[in-house]
């Protein structure tokens, strides 16, 4: 269905006008793309961070409370990120430079979404992690910042590379949170304060109304969506492997 | 370095704390202030920015009904072929498993599509409760039929031999012994599929529908909760107080599924170690 009519328009049309016949994707996958690695650019350091104060600088009450705390976040609907980022976030973000609804605060949003992955799976593989090296490094006098920069993260490399491909998949499948944030012009962004429009937000916004040529356009993107989880889930399957052999 | 490590630990970490405080605050004291019983109980009108979210409750619990009739049989009877039953390694049974693994990771737009697709014009169910219902039991299924075939799983080989040695069928060993160890798994994978159906929009506008008023069957369009707040935010203007409130809804129903799977979590493995 989604291949039926099209030949390489998608690619090579000059832009995105579904009523004229043009269907140009690229804008929108550079707007999905450069959400998705702003957004992991930011949850990756939140995650780690996270987790090290969860599983290394707070005591174990506090640890309890921030885990549940964390898996909070999880729960909360995408539209009410959404709808939370539209009613406070954006407004900030207008006033530091209009229209506030941006490629910003999509990164911002999605990395909220995000983080708890990473955190809540290196918290696990903490836990999970050799007590004999954290002991051994400190009966050698090594600080607890050093065992965790030179031992324990690049120890856990895999479990970090997983947890950040897992939480891609869910950022670049991501809808209701970037279509009610990022502003929605389809337009390949020259700043962070400019509005983007993703590949799942166009979906979200044309689905409606699309007929015909149009709609087999959303339903190519759709593949497109689905093909770039396919990639990687197959590249989370390799490095598992190629991590549970190094170890 | 040490105290460098710490002190941004601190700060991402209290910084989080403040903002989820922030964000779910900002929910409560919006709508704590403006809400009433009959909120609860009252059809919206003109646009949703008066008036109740009644209807909506309905089709919501409508939505879920439909997708729990399927997932719950289907998730059920295939979680048992793949613990009990399937040769482990055959070439089939990895074919299914990495499916289940790829399903459970496809967006919820994509399953949107699917079903606009298939349930809403192939099958003619157009925006029905009934299209939403079944959209939302193909995106749950994959997570219930894991959750529920580690439950099979956790079930001791031990059991299974007694249960043998004693004449049992297999069918009776099952039914006798398999499934209420897993109760518990199930009951979670129900729990966990009720959360993640009513968290879900994208997969829901173009199969449920838009209309918000009160379904008279299940060939009725319906606007699910989530549907409502996106559409109050976005495409009502002066909507948001009433969006605020419906969020208000939503959280206290999807908070009052999670504790319910930990009070489950916890009591059985209580019954676990007491084993």
């Amino acid at each position: 269905m989604a291949l039926s009519g099209h030949g390489t328009s998608f690619i090579f049309d000059e832009s995105w006008f579904p009523t004229e016949g043009q269907f140009n994707m690229i804008p929108m996958l550079v707007g999905s793309l450069l959400v998705t690695f702003g957004s992991l650019l930011l949850a990756l350091p939140l995650g780690i961070f996270s987790s090290l104060f969860a599983s290394f600088y707070c005591s174990p009450r506090i640890k309890t409370f921030y885990r549940r705390a964390i898996e909070l976040y999880t729960g909360i609907p995408s539209v009410i990120f959404g709808l939370w980022g539209l009613m406070k976030l954006v407004p900030i973000i207008n006033q530091i430079q209009p229209p506030g609804q941006s490629l910003l605060a999509g990164t911002l949003i999605l990395a909220l979404m995000i983080f708890p992955i990473i955190a809540l799976s290196l918290i696990s593989s903490f836990e999970m992690a050799s007590k004999n090296h954290f002991k051994v490094s400190e009966s050698l006098g090594l600080k607890k910042s050093t065992y965790i920069w030179f031992i324990l993260l690049p120890n856990l490399k895999g479990q970090i590379l997983g947890a950040t491909i897992l939480s891609f998949g869910r950022a670049i499948g991501e809808t209701m949170a970037v279509l009610m944030v990022c502003g929605n012009i389809v337009k390949i962004p020259s700043s962070m304060f400019e509005p983007i429009r993703t590949l799942t937000a166009n979906i979200a916004l044309e689905m409606a109304y699309a007929m015909g040529t149009h709609r087999s356009a959303l339903f190519l993107s759709g593949l497109l969506l689905l093909s770039m989880i396919g990639v990687l889930l197959l590249l989370s399957d390799f490095l598992k492997k190629r991590f549970a052999w190094k170890a | 370095m040490e105290g460098l490590t710490k002190s941004i630990s601190w700060i991402v970490g209290l910084a989080l704390i403040a903002m989820l405080f922030y964000i779910l605050g900002d929910i409560i004291l919006v709508s704590a202030k403006h809400f009433s019983l009959n909120f609860l109980l009252d059809s919206p009108f003109s646009g949703g920015r008066k008036g109740g979210i009644y209807p909506i409750i309905i089709s919501t619990l409508l939505i879920l009904a439909v997708s729990l009739l399927v997932v719950i049989p289907i998730g059920l009877a295939s979680s048992l072929y793949l613990a009990e039953f399937a040769e482990q390694n055959s070439k089939g049974i990895i074919v299914i498993r990495k499916s289940i693994e790829v399903l459970s990771a496809v967006p919820s737009i994509v399953f949107g599509l699917f079903g606009n697709a298939i349930f809403s014009l192939y099958l003619g169910m157009g925006f029905s409760i009934l299209s939403g219902g079944l959209t939302l039991a193909i995106m749950a299924l994959p997570l219930f039929i894991t959750t529920v075939e580690k439950g099979f799983r956790s079930v001791p080989s031990n059991y299974r031999l007694a249960a043998f040695s004693l004449g049992m069928s297999r069918f009776t060993m099952i039914k006798s012994v398999v499934i209420p160890y897993a109760l518990p798994a199930i009951f979670v994978g129900i729990v966990l599929s009720v959360g993640r159906a009513l968290a879900e929009t994208a997969a829901l506008i173009f199969t449920s529908g838009y209309v918000d008023r009160m379904p008279e069957s299940l060939f009725d369009s319906g606007r699910s909760l989530s549907i409502h707040i996106y559409d109050l935010t976005m495409n009502v203007p002066g909507g948001d107080i009433n969006a605020y409130k419906t969020s208000l809804v939503l959280i206290v129903l999807i908070l009052a599924t999670n504790t319910l799977i930990n009070t489950i979590l916890k009591s059985w493995y209580k019954k676990r170690i007491a084993l």
